[in-house]
């Protein structure tokens, strides 16, 4: 169990149904873009030599992608660790830089402009980075993560990344770190947490639904009830009513300031309007502090639905067997916006219907709970936290994102996994597969 | 510390196949459960055009045709598309203003919704379609679409070819599985309307994919599913356009019908109602402009009396009567009825025109005379015939035979909403008299001279005539001959037009009797001023009372006696006597017919006669007190149940009185055909000084509109 040179070991310890379920996956991206930009009178061949549109594109990322996964491979496990604290740090800088270097795209000024009119994000790139960082925080022996001390450094690891990407106007990217709980309750972190986090969350949506006051109401007929049924109890425990007064009075600040701070102040405008619109409601935007810096300039003059109605329209226009590929009207058409990055799901529910959509969703629960298995099969903790971290980036981009086409959660730009156009996600992605393949080979060995 | 917390391995696993049910679920609900995606997917990126195929011809007995498609152009507007539109511009060109465009955007929406093209502005002039092709790069969302409309180069026999016009909810909830669009045109009335089914054709459909801007990408599935468009099929008529418009125009500034039928096939030659109107003024942009007076004119113009008009046959029904006697054997020719000027049988006595001894001495003589007591006695004994055991059988038995002769019922005309018009029923007599024990054939004794309570229209009279002329059949009356590629279902269409109407068992030789008498009437019986040259022929005139006024004069026949080849009946309404005005308008339609053309003297009968007028002074009245010009406005055109009201008025009035001596028509009738300019040209004077108004209205009419243009 020493460590052997790499050509040795190299597809010996590598786990193949991984890598078949990547390839699978990168193919039926190509394939999807290249339904979204089909055109019969657009000769195919030529323009993949051209390599001037996304389809041909995304072939040469892939290539690429293909020898940076080689790459990986051939790498020792231990410059995983070893290397994790520096590119983090190089991984924070890259980010500040984009403040100053930064390129505007589509109103998010994350971007780097490298040569060849490529761009690159940082914070996809920091996804990795975080997550190669906090495996080796919570693997140190001297980390007990059973400790607060620990969960709070823990969190701020994480919290610096998400949020340099709200200040890029990066809300989908921020979110995405939120992806790391997973790791972190894997490795101790109290389900309470997890708990006050959904309860959170059940506020949040409460608030936006019903009134403020109603809502006010509720909870205090809910906090009286509770004290009343358990009189006996309080008797004895004088502490514990004290207790229930304070998570009403925690629950009513949240309704009153910390829900409409939320809105108003750390969403931008049309992310609130888009939020609001998901419940049928409509967002005052003269409320929002950010919109008067921020101005309107960057949305388009479609209202705010027209995005997730569309794309509703294409996937529920799919029905059970698919239009069949290259049939899709609403793709051929083009009435989903960006439908080879974003909304790339609506060109698979429309060719391919339920039967499509629910395979591929089956390929990824698959591929998913094949890297839960991997998780648990490692003996070193680094390796097993960082696994989690992957099933975390990649569930979480997943559900957002299949979520948001099909009307269930609010449209924030994240791209599916390894299917989306572009460049630094599927290399992101990539990485992140291939550096957990390389670990998986070396699951026999304690990484620090 | 691993196997401390392995167990959350499970949870987490837990909480990503929750969420991906969530997500199954939503897919479900989106894929599976609901197909308002998929229609909102059509509507996006499927756009149909339909493909309108040209309506069929109609054509005449000498393939002239009765009416022609010409193109036309309309605005369309797809609201959804239309932004950012120069609405300043379109206004001005339209000459409307931005509360008329919003209120017609309105309409286009609440019609066709916002993704369909609705008409926004229908059937453009030549110098707007001009303007508005310059302009239209200001106006996205317009477009102008070619619509094919009729028109109708010989300018007549609106009645019988209706018009088409656009469909409403009524049709199209009628209709509902055969394709019709909000905005589509279908044929209204007339043959447009019996007929829809072959002229329409078959609309063809053509998809196109279209991207999120509008732009067409190109067929849809390389256009399998676009159906082709098939034209409409032609109709091939026995009408004749200038039999036709001879009979408008002599009609002109009366009220009544003439109808024409050429008897060895049932083919109608002629069909004419008075007033009537152009129908060109129907189509295109006109149709908005004149639609309104038309409906609302008190002389109803758009009402076709040919087919709807009940009036008391009077005399004309006499040869009838007879073929019933005969039939039954209850008379033979050599019948004779001693009358002394006055039928007494019934107590009150009955007058007859004529007291001579022996003008009723056989049938051939009483037809010849048209005496009344004859006719009356033949009636009661048919009614009284001792092989029924009582009137109420006997009148049955009759009306069985009236109602086969096509009388009181409908003859299945290929023209919409024919009226059966009236033979009275034993229920009705009931009513008035009681239990049939006690009524007998005294107390309708008035039907068998054609009053009472009988009525019957221009068509049932003309063809009565063709059942004498072919001495006990006839064929259904009927405009269509034949169609454009007739297919077995046609032919079936149609069969019953081919059909023999055999309706008595009468001998050749008995017949001879009755069309000798109806020929004596036009040597030296009540038509006798009236001639065809160069043909014999058999008349019977009627003047009917009623009680709207002055007698209806009728007036049926057919030519030439031996091998008739075309039989006529001729209404015109509160006129007077038979043989004044309905027979000469008779007599100049069978020449013209037979011989092609009309001899000098006939012409100038014709001008003569078409200018006379005799509308009834009440009809002026109403012209004069709504300011409005004679002949452009009815009321109630398409409901028939307001006709029939009307009409049954006319007949529940109409008590027998007795009937003014013949021997006085025959004078009149002198006096109009020989000092062609002594009585009418008179009372029109006296007119003229009392609607003077009225009149010049009428002259500038006639300057603006070209109307019955004679083409021989």
């Amino acid at each position: 169990m020493s460590t052997t040179p790499n050509q040795n070991n190299f597809s010996k310890g590598t786990d193949l149904a991984v890598i078949i379920l990547y390839f699978a996956m990168v193919a039926i991206g190509i394939l999807c873009i290249f339904m979204v930009e089909f055109n019969p009178n657009i000769n195919w061949s030529n323009s993949l030599i051209a390599g001037k549109n996304s389809f041909s594109k995304q072939i040469y990322f892939a290539i690429f992608c293909g020898f940076v996964g080689i790459f990986i491979l051939l790498m020792d496990s231990k410059v995983f660790t070893a290397l994790a604290n520096i590119s983090y740090g190089v991984g924070i800088a890259l980010m500040l830089a984009t403040f100053v270097l930064g390129k505007n795209i589509n109103g998010s000024k994350s971007w780097i402009p490298i040569a060849g009119g490529f761009n690159l994000q940082p914070a996809e790139l920091c996804k990795i980075f975080t997550a190669l960082i906090l495996a080796k925080f919570i693997s140190k022996p001297e980390t007990d993560f059973t400790k607060i001390k620990n969960h709070l450094i823990a969190g701020a690891i994480i919290a610096l990344p998400a949020i340099l990407s709200i200040m890029q106007h990066e809300m989908g990217l921020a979110l995405v770190y939120s992806a790391f709980l997973f790791a972190m309750y894997r490795e101790g972190l109290p389900p309470v947490i997890l708990v006050v986090a959904i309860s959170f969350a059940v506020l949040v949506i409460a608030t936006l639904l019903l009134e403020p006051t109603i809502l006010a109401i509720i909870l205090t007929i809910i906090a009286a009830a509770f004290i009343l049924s358990m009189v006996k109890r309080f008797k004895r425990n004088r502490n514990s009513i004290l207790v229930v007064i304070g998570i009403w009075a925690i629950c009513f600040g949240t309704i009153r300031y910390v829900v409409p701070y939320i809105f108003n102040n750390v969403f931008e405008c049309y992310q609130s309007t888009r939020i609001y619109s998901m419940i049928g409601k409509e967002y005052d935007c003269s409320q929002n502090k950010k919109s008067a810096s921020a101005s309107g300039k960057t949305h388009g003059k479609k209202p705010d639905d027209y995005n997730v109605k569309q794309s509703k329209i294409a996937i529920g226009s799919g029905g059970f067997w698919g239009r069949g590929f290259l049939k899709g009207t609403q793709t051929r058409g083009k009435y989903v916006p960006e439908q080879n990055t974003d909304f790339i799901f609506t060109s698979l529910g429309e060719a391919f219907g339920f039967i499509g959509t629910a395979s591929f969703l089956g390929l990824y629960l698959f591929f998913l709970f094949r890297i839960i298995r991997i998780a648990e099969r490692q003996r070193s903790t680094f390796s097993r936290v960082y696994a989690y971290s992957v099933v975390g980036i990649f569930f979480f981009h997943i559900a957002v994102n299949i979520s948001m086409t099909i009307g269930l959660f609010p449209v924030v730009g994240i791209p599916l996994p390894l299917i989306s156009y572009g460049g630094s996600s599927l290399l992101t992605f990539t990485v992140l597969v291939f550096i957990l393949l390389r670990l998986d080979a070396d699951r026999q060995m304690v990484l620090r | 510390m691993a196997l401390y917390n392995s167990n959350r391995g499970g949870i987490i696993q837990i909480i990503i196949g929750f969420v991906f049910v969530i997500i199954i679920g939503q897919l479900v609900s989106l894929q599976i459960f609901s197909n308002k995606y998929k229609l909102a997917a059509d509507n996006n990126a499927i756009f149909r055009k339909i493909i309108y195929p040209d309506r069929g011809i109609i054509y005449d007995r000498k393939k002239r045709a009765l009416l022609e498609n010409s193109i036309s152009y309309d605005l369309v507007v797809i609201p959804n598309e239309a932004k950012g539109v120069d609405t300043n511009a379109l206004c001005s060109i339209l000459r409307i203003d931005k509360d008329e465009f919003n209120k017609r955007m309105i309409e286009v929406i609440v019609k066709n919704s916002r993704v369909k093209a609705g008409v926004f502005e229908p059937f453009l002039s030549p110098e707007l379609y001009a303007q508005l092709t310059e302009n239209l790069y200001r106006f996205p969302g317009f477009s102008l679409s070619e619509r094919s409309i009729r028109n109708y180069p010989y300018n007549t026999a609106a009645h019988v070819l209706g018009y088409v016009a656009e469909v409403d909810v009524n049709f199209l909830q009628k209709h509902e599985d055969e394709g019709y669009e909000m905005g589509d045109y279908a044929g209204m009335t007339g043959l447009e309307k019996q007929y829809e089914n072959v002229l329409m054709g078959q609309r063809g459909v053509k998809r196109f994919l279209r991207d999120n801007k509008g732009k067409i990408q190109g067929a849809f599935e390389k256009g399998q599913f676009d159906t082709l468009a098939v034209a409409g099929r032609n109709l091939y008529t026995s009408m004749d356009v200038e039999v036709q418009q001879l009979a408008e125009k002599l009609l002109q500034h009366k009220i009544g019908s003439a109808v024409v039928i050429n008897p060895k096939t049932g083919g109608v030659i002629a069909m004419a109602s008075s007033p009537g109107y152009n129908p060109n003024l129907l189509t295109g942009n006109q149709r908005r402009r004149t639609i309104g007076s038309l409906l609302t004119d008190t002389a109803r113009p758009i009402y076709n009396r040919a087919i709807k008009g009940q009036y008391p046959p009077g005399s004309t029904f006499k040869p009838m009567g007879a073929l019933i006697a005969l039939d039954e054997g209850l008379i033979t020719p050599s019948f004779g009825y001693n009358c002394f000027g006055l039928y007494t049988s019934c107590g009150d006595p009955r007058k007859c025109e004529h007291h001579n001894a022996g003008h009723a001495a056989n049938l051939q003589l009483a037809l010849a005379n048209s005496c009344n007591s004859y006719f009356l006695q033949v009636f009661r004994m048919a009614i009284d015939n001792p092989k029924y055991h009582n009137a109420k059988q006997g009148y049955l038995k009759w009306k069985e035979y009236v109602n086969s002769f096509g009388l009181g019922r409908k003859l299945g005309i290929d023209l919409p909403s024919e009226n059966k018009a009236s033979i009275p029923d034993t229920a009705q007599y009931n009513k008035d008299f009681g239990n049939p024990k006690f009524w007998n054939s005294c107390y309708m004794l008035t039907l068998g001279i054609g009053q009472d309570r009988m009525t019957a229209t221009p068509l049932q009279l003309a063809n009565a005539m063709a059942l004498i002329a072919n001495e006990g059949f006839y064929y259904t009356p009927h405009f269509v001959d034949s169609l454009e590629d007739e297919d077995e279902d046609d032919k079936a269409l149609l069969a019953k037009f081919r059909t023999k109407q055999e309706v008595t068992k009468i001998s050749g030789d008995i017949f001879k009797i009755i069309k000798e008498g109806m020929h004596d009437v036009t040597v030296y019986g009540t038509a006798a001023g009236i001639k065809v040259p160069g043909h014999e022929y058999c008349a019977k005139t009627g003047t009917a009372q009623n009680p709207h006024g002055k007698n209806h004069s009728l007036f049926v026949c057919f030519a030439p006696k031996d091998n008739p080849k075309v039989a006529v009946a001729v209404v015109v309404e509160n006129a007077g006597f038979g043989a004044t005005w309905a027979g000469p308008i008779g007599g100049l339609l069978m020449e013209k017919y037979l011989n092609d053309t009309l001899t000098a003297e006939s012409k100038t009968k014709t001008d003569y006669l078409a200018n006379v007028d005799l509308m009834p002074q009440s009809i002026k009245d109403w012209y004069v007190r709504n300011n409005k010009t004679e002949r452009l406005t009815p009321i109630e055109y398409n409901n028939d149940e307001l006709g029939d009201v009307w009409d049954m008025e006319m007949v529940s009035e109409n008590t027998s009185k007795p009937q003014k001596p013949r021997d006085t028509i025959q004078k009149a009738v002198d006096s109009n055909l020989n000092k062609t300019s002594s009585i009418p040209p008179a009372k029109n004077q006296t007119i003229l000084k009392k609607d003077s108004a009225a009149l010049i209205n009428k002259k500038k009419k006639k300057n603006l509109k070209p109307k019955n243009v004679n083409h021989t």
